[in-house]
């Protein structure tokens, strides 16, 4: 047990296509829904974490005078690392009530910022001449070397977004929702070679906050809490062609452990699994460098329904970035549905979830965050 | 000549003997006199002791490809579908380049196929290392 729960989860009004926000309003409204499912209002909240936009910003523009603040910025999985770091915080007394906000203006770019690298930096320099166009061309590009290495199939690769389409297709509110076939997958315009459209996670806008305290509070709130188990987090490269394995992710591989331990929990605890699946084949890297499957084995595993409506291990059941909605910076998203499945809220409920575990990537395999939650304190 | 539509690198007094020595025809890498590491990319100090005792070694310039995608994707420097890869130099580092000389298709970039390197003038003081099949006429 770290001591902390989550006493206020919430998303964004909307998700999606929503042009009439600019992105700090999108963190502001996920804040205002989090703020209501928690019964409190900014002077409540102490402690304040972002990413992709400054912990300054948030503070002012929805008034709160922190006294903790964390702008740890390592992409998608940040707001992992503020739950960790939050923990942390909270338990040493340095604030008493954390809000960690996303929102992205993914889609409509409406008051975003932009991800141009400096061509003095070390990518800019190595990387960019050879005609990278954004993540598509980045984080797949390691997936070949995994498919002959481990004699993964492309049928086998196009599972993965047909599994996640069938949790989507329980969700009223994810983006696509009509089953796919591993056919429809194939006939998918090519993006990059050998990711088809539909193995690319989806462009959109939206947002999600979480509102944090020490356990021995959190029976003080409306909702039923949600307890951190455990945390972890790591960094590897911001250049993914530096990679020490292109078939394994070392940050996955120390942050997972590393919340697991922490929890105290092994692989047969987990009733629910959120891996963070921005393109097709993260969701294999994850349960092999999580240990669910032995190395090679997760394409297999996934292929026959373990992680479907049904199996034994039920993954990405909002339907993930694949289906669910990908703004950028997914990981909020990720833990938004663990809230949920651990509450008993979901669209697609899982019965019985004690432990759900959340695996968050940042970069290109450059950084992740793992979180375990939990309905029993320890 | 015309210059590159390529984003062209900017060189750092870190990263500058690298690019010198593509402008010289020569891919140089780096390595540990204390614990032999040879590494990419440049920086003055071993990642793997984190010794300051380094010097400049000029690579083979052979390699094989470790990896890549085919960008269907629309880029100002490149024509129709291409190939960005990820190759595995002999001394150890890998690194990200193109693959020149050669279909940009599954069926002729065949992973761990033996690669040499080349280097692309950019017409901006820039010289590009790029790979193409050993055998491979440019």
């Amino acid at each position: 047990m770290t001591g902390v729960a989550v006493v206020g989860a919430a998303e964004t009004t909307q998700l999606g296509k929503i042009p009439d926000l600019s992105q700090i309003q999108l963190h502001a409204d996920a804040a205002l829904n989090a703020m209501a499912d928690a019964g409190l209002s900014a002077k409540d909240i102490d402690g304040i974490a972002t990413a992709g936009s400054r912990p300054t910003d948030l503070a002012h523009y929805l008034g709160i005078t922190p006294t903790w603040v964390d702008g740890t910025a390592v992409g998608g999985c940040s707001f992992m690392l503020h739950v960790r770091h939050a923990v942390a915080a909270l338990t040493t007394g340095q604030c008493s009530t954390v809000l960690i906000t996303h929102g992205e203006s993914g889609r409509s770019g409406v008051g975003r910022e932009g991800f141009a690298r400096a061509p003095a930096s070390l990518s800019g320099q190595f990387e960019m001449p050879f005609g990278p166009m954004g993540p598509p061309t980045l984080f797949t590009l390691p997936v070949l070397r995994y498919m002959k290495d481990y004699a993964m199939s492309h049928e086998q690769l196009a599972m993965v977004a047909v599994v996640q389409r069938q949790w989507a297709s329980m969700n009223p509110r994810a983006s696509f929702q009509d089953p796919i076939t591993v056919d429809d997958v194939l006939a998918s315009k090519m993006i990059a070679y050998p990711f088809h459209l539909l193995e690319c996670c989806l462009v959109t806008d939206g947002g999600g906050a979480l509102i944090l305290t020490r356990a021995e509070r959190a029976n003080d709130f409306p909702q039923p809490p949600v307890y951190i188990r455990g945390t972890g987090e790591s960094v590897e490269t911001p250049m993914v062609s530096q990679m020490q394995d292109l078939t394994s992710s070392r940050a996955f591989a120390v942050a997972g452990p590393a919340a697991m331990t922490d929890a105290k929990i092994n692989h047969d605890d987990v009733d629910h699994l959120m891996v963070y699946d921005a393109f097709a084949h993260l969701p294999i890297y994850g349960l092999e460098d999580l240990g669910f499957c032995k190395r090679g084995e997760a394409p297999d595993f996934i292929w026959e329904q373990n992680t479907a409506p049904g199996g034994s291990l039920p993954m990405n059941t909002n339907g993930g970035g694949l289906s669910y909605m990908h703004s950028g910076m997914y990981g909020m998203y990720a833990m938004q549905e663990s809230v949920r499945q651990v509450r008993g809220t979901a669209a697609a409920q899982v019965d019985n979830v004690n432990i759900s575990l959340c695996l968050g990537v940042g970069g290109m395999f450059g950084a992740a965050g793992c979180v375990v939650f939990a309905r029993e304190p320890s | 000549m015309t210059e590159s539509l390529r984003p062209l690198p900017v060189p750092t007094p870190e990263t500058k003997h690298f690019w010198d020595g593509t402008r010289a025809g020569e891919l140089r890498l780096q390595q540990c006199n204390d614990c032999q590491h040879v590494y990419f990319p440049p920086r003055p100090f071993c990642p793997e002791c984190s010794s300051r005792n380094v010097q400049v070694v000029v690579a083979s310039g052979r390699a094989t490809l470790e990896s890549y995608v085919i960008s269907h994707r629309p880029h100002k420097a490149f024509t129709g579908p291409y190939a960005i890869a990820l190759v595995a130099l002999e001394e150890g580092p890998r690194m990200m380049s193109n693959i020149v000389g050669c279909e940009q298709t599954p069926e002729a970039l065949q992973l761990d196929m033996p690669l040499q390197v080349t280097f692309e003038d950019t017409g901006a003081d820039i010289h590009l290392p790029l790979f193409t099949p050993v055998g491979a006429s440019l």
